[in-house]
């Protein structure tokens, strides 16, 4: 027979659950909710003005070219650093799931970048491409690749998304370490003895394996990458040039925090806000079917 | 990433009063007047002298200096802490920001109210023009309080001159002189970058319409009315950028990027020629190679062809705005008053000047400057207050009043690295920074009917 703790209090389930509902309502529904009833606002930046305007940001956004065009930035921008910050985590957890010598030490160093903060980590990526006093950015001046990212809308791309990349690494390696190190070695070591090479022993065993910690990283870096990043963009490129690295939570930031447009950028938070969960929804619906817990 | 810094800097301000209580005891007798800035060192710190040297002289009032980030940070907080209902008592305002503290009617104390209100005289006769207008209204009321002004000069390496074969003691005058001598930089190798700029939209659009007497916009760039609607795609405007583009293809020109990101090049010794910030002395003279010796200064070109004399340019830089709040007292708009009367005075404002490198704001204060052989001893320290006194100021020149011009710089500056990249031509450039940042312009009207 089963040891049963049974708390006959009706009370204290809930008064346990308090803190955490408390938190999930100040932190995140009061601000959506904010947020959803700005966006049916027009105000000046003081707010001494305020006029109910119904869904006017909305069909604004909607109109507005550049904003479209933000949206296909955003996909792009969120795939790539999505698919560049999980593969190589994966590809250094396996590595270093090895017996190795001096594995601490490897495993300390992947993890390190995750410590840098967003705005520092942009600085950085700026003193190594920063055409006329990064290292790497002068080399390639002088092998002759016209690089400036300061007008070349793929060269920009290219660099937001290394630097917003760089730093996730750290996380997936750290996640996908520990769920490598959860898979039970007998079943790997059997398929050892029974002649799989390491590739096949990878691929049908242990990546199948992996699927729960691989799926809650897809959902966390896509996440990540939708609004996450504005700060690493605002330090190395401002959205520019034109508006080629303009991401739509970048967008949210400038149009909210820059240009003082509380209504228009709370229109774009809540579209945002649909977006997410729907492409959530679809990820819980569709991809996790496919993961084998 | 903001608020942290809010919050590092709110704690060690607590830490700062829990550590000197006899300060604050001590303090408590004067009126307290709270002075937001957006002043990074050493600029800053040179601020906080001339907040000391007011505290120091007198005894009834105290104002407290604090650095609140960039300007727009500085923005951000105070319309933050007026919407919590504690504003500060002077917040410093970059010049781009004057339509939006302007339209805040409810939230600001005009200057010249102040002065009617406190009895404490604040006379706009006392600044140069150019400064004067770009803070007042039509009427000639004085709505912020002038403070740190610059305006866009040029610079030239004298190194890369001399390799050019090109004259070291004369700047070039026009764009076609620019032009010339970036040609031959280029063909002698003179220097890797023959022309770079920093702010392009203050340079390029606002101080280039300046001087050419073409309107940024309609009513008086903005001064006459918030229904304004800019106006740079006119010939001359397209003409100007057309340069620019084909200046970039052929090597002559680095576009460095937005705000002043691109004055580093010039700082570095690359670029042989800078139109920047006149702001921007200082650094070029401690870090050029070869030091103050090889720094050329000059007037902000123009197109010869466009206009005979060129007119005025304008400020940029930042002022002080008063904020209203719940609960102020009529001592504290004293201190206030009282402090923006000491700051005037000419021998503050001509130090102020010779200690940042700003233009000195008041009339007598440049006169200062001449006679004390400032000028004369440090060659080129002139050019910006001579270019902003020049000629006589038309609607077009004396200054510019849009709302969100934060916004419509942004705009400007993409749609240049569009037609730069060659993704549009001049042209079409300027048309849709006219259509964008006119929609901009009428959200703004909107927001603040």
């Amino acid at each position: 027979m089963r040891k049963r703790v049974i708390f006959n209090n009706k009370l204290l389930p809930y008064l346990l659950l308090t803190p955490q509902i408390a938190v999930t309502l100040i932190f995140f529904f009061w601000p959506a909710a904010q947020a959803i009833y700005y966006s049916t606002q027009l105000q000046d930046a003081f707010g001494l003005r305020t006029q109910f305007v119904w869904f006017e940001n909305f069909e604004e956004l909607f109109r507005d070219r550049n904003y479209l065009e933000s949206v296909r930035v955003t996909l792009i921008f969120s795939v790539s650093v999505t698919v560049l910050s999980m593969v190589p985590a994966l590809l250094l957890a396996v590595m270093a799931d090895k017996q190795i010598r001096g594995a601490t030490a490897y495993k300390t160093l992947i993890i390190w970048p995750y410590a840098v903060a967003p705005a520092v980590a942009a600085v950085l990526w700026l003193f190594i491409f920063h055409p006329s006093v990064g290292i790497l950015g002068r080399l390639l001046l002088r092998l002759g690749v016209p690089w400036d990212y300061a007008l070349n809308d793929g060269q920009a791309m290219l660099l937001v998304i290394l630097a917003a990349s760089w730093k996730q690494v750290s996380y997936n390696f750290l996640f996908f370490l520990a769920g490598l190190q959860s898979i039970p070695r007998s079943v790997i070591e059997a398929a050892a003895i029974d002649g799989a090479t390491p590739t096949r022993r990878f691929w049908t065993i242990i990546f199948p394996l992996l699927s729960p910690t691989s799926f809650f990283l897809l959902v966390v870096n896509l996440v990540y990458a939708f609004f996450d990043t504005f700060g690493v963009i605002h330090a190395l490129t401002r959205g520019g040039p034109g508006q080629a690295t303009t991401t739509l939570i970048y967008r949210v930031f400038v149009d909210g925090r820059e240009n003082n447009l509380l209504g228009p950028s709370s229109a774009q938070s809540v579209v945002l806000m649909i977006f997410v969960i729907a492409l959530t929804m679809v990820q819980f619906r569709y991809i996790e079917r496919r993961v084998h817990y | 990433m903001i608020s942290r810094r809010t919050l590092i800097a709110g704690t060690a301000a607590a830490a700062g009063v829990v550590a000197a209580p006899w300060v604050a005891r001590a303090q408590a007798q004067r009126v307290q007047v709270n002075f937001w800035h957006g002043l990074g060192q050493p600029l800053g710190g040179i601020l906080e002298q001339v907040v000391a040297g007011f505290n120091g002289s007198q005894t009834q009032f105290q104002v407290n200096a604090t650095f609140r980030g960039a300007y727009p940070e500085t923005m951000q907080a105070a319309i933050a802490a007026f919407r919590a209902g504690n504003a500060p008592h002077i917040v410093q305002m970059f010049e781009v920001g004057t339509a939006t503290m302007m339209a805040a009617r409810t939230a600001i104390m005009p200057v010249h109210q102040l002065s009617t209100d406190t009895g404490v005289a604040i006379d706009p006769a006392a600044y140069l023009p150019g400064v004067r207008g770009y803070y007042s209204t039509s009427d000639g009321k004085l709505m912020s309080m002038p403070f740190n002004s610059s305006t866009t000069i040029l610079y030239y390496n004298k190194e890369a001159f001399r390799k050019a074969g090109l004259n070291p003691d004369q700047a070039p005058a026009t764009w076609a002189a620019v032009r010339e001598a970036t040609q031959r930089i280029k063909a002698t190798n003179a220097a890797p970058i023959p022309y770079a700029t920093g702010w392009p939209t203050w340079v390029h659009h606002e101080n280039f319409s300046a001087i050419h007497n073409v309107p940024l916009a309609t009513k008086a760039n903005g001064m006459d009315g918030m229904d304004a609607e800019l106006r740079i795609n006119s010939p001359l405007h397209v003409r100007h950028t057309q340069m620019l583009v084909d200046m970039q293809r052929e090597g002559l020109f680095r576009y460095g990027g937005r705000d002043g990101a691109g004055e580093a090049v010039f700082a570095t010794g690359e670029a042989a020629i800078m139109t920047t910030s006149s702001g921007f002395r200082a650094r070029a003279l401690r870090e050029v190679p070869g030091g103050a010796a090889n720094v050329g200064f000059g007037y902000l070109p123009y197109h010869n062809d466009a206009i005979q004399s060129p007119l005025n340019s304008i400020i940029g830089g930042a002022s002080l705005w008063v904020m209203q709040s719940p609960n102020r007292t009529r001592d504290e708009y004293r201190a206030v008053a009282e402090f923006f009367k000491y700051i005037s005075q000419p021998q503050i404002d001509s130090k102020w000047s010779q200690d940042t490198g700003y233009v000195p704001i008041t009339l007598a204060g440049a006169a200062q400057l001449r006679e004390s052989g400032f000028w004369a001893q440090n060659p080129g320290s002139e050019i910006p207050t001579l270019q902003l006194q020049r000629g006589t100021a038309t609607e077009n020149s004396r200054g510019l009043r849009l709302g969100n011009m934060p916004q419509i710089r942004v705009v400007i500056q993409e749609e240049l690295e569009r037609a730069l990249q060659g993704q549009q031509s001049a042209e079409q450039a300027c048309n849709s920074t006219v259509t964008r940042g006119n929609e901009v312009l009428r959200a703004f009207e909107r927001a603040n009917r």
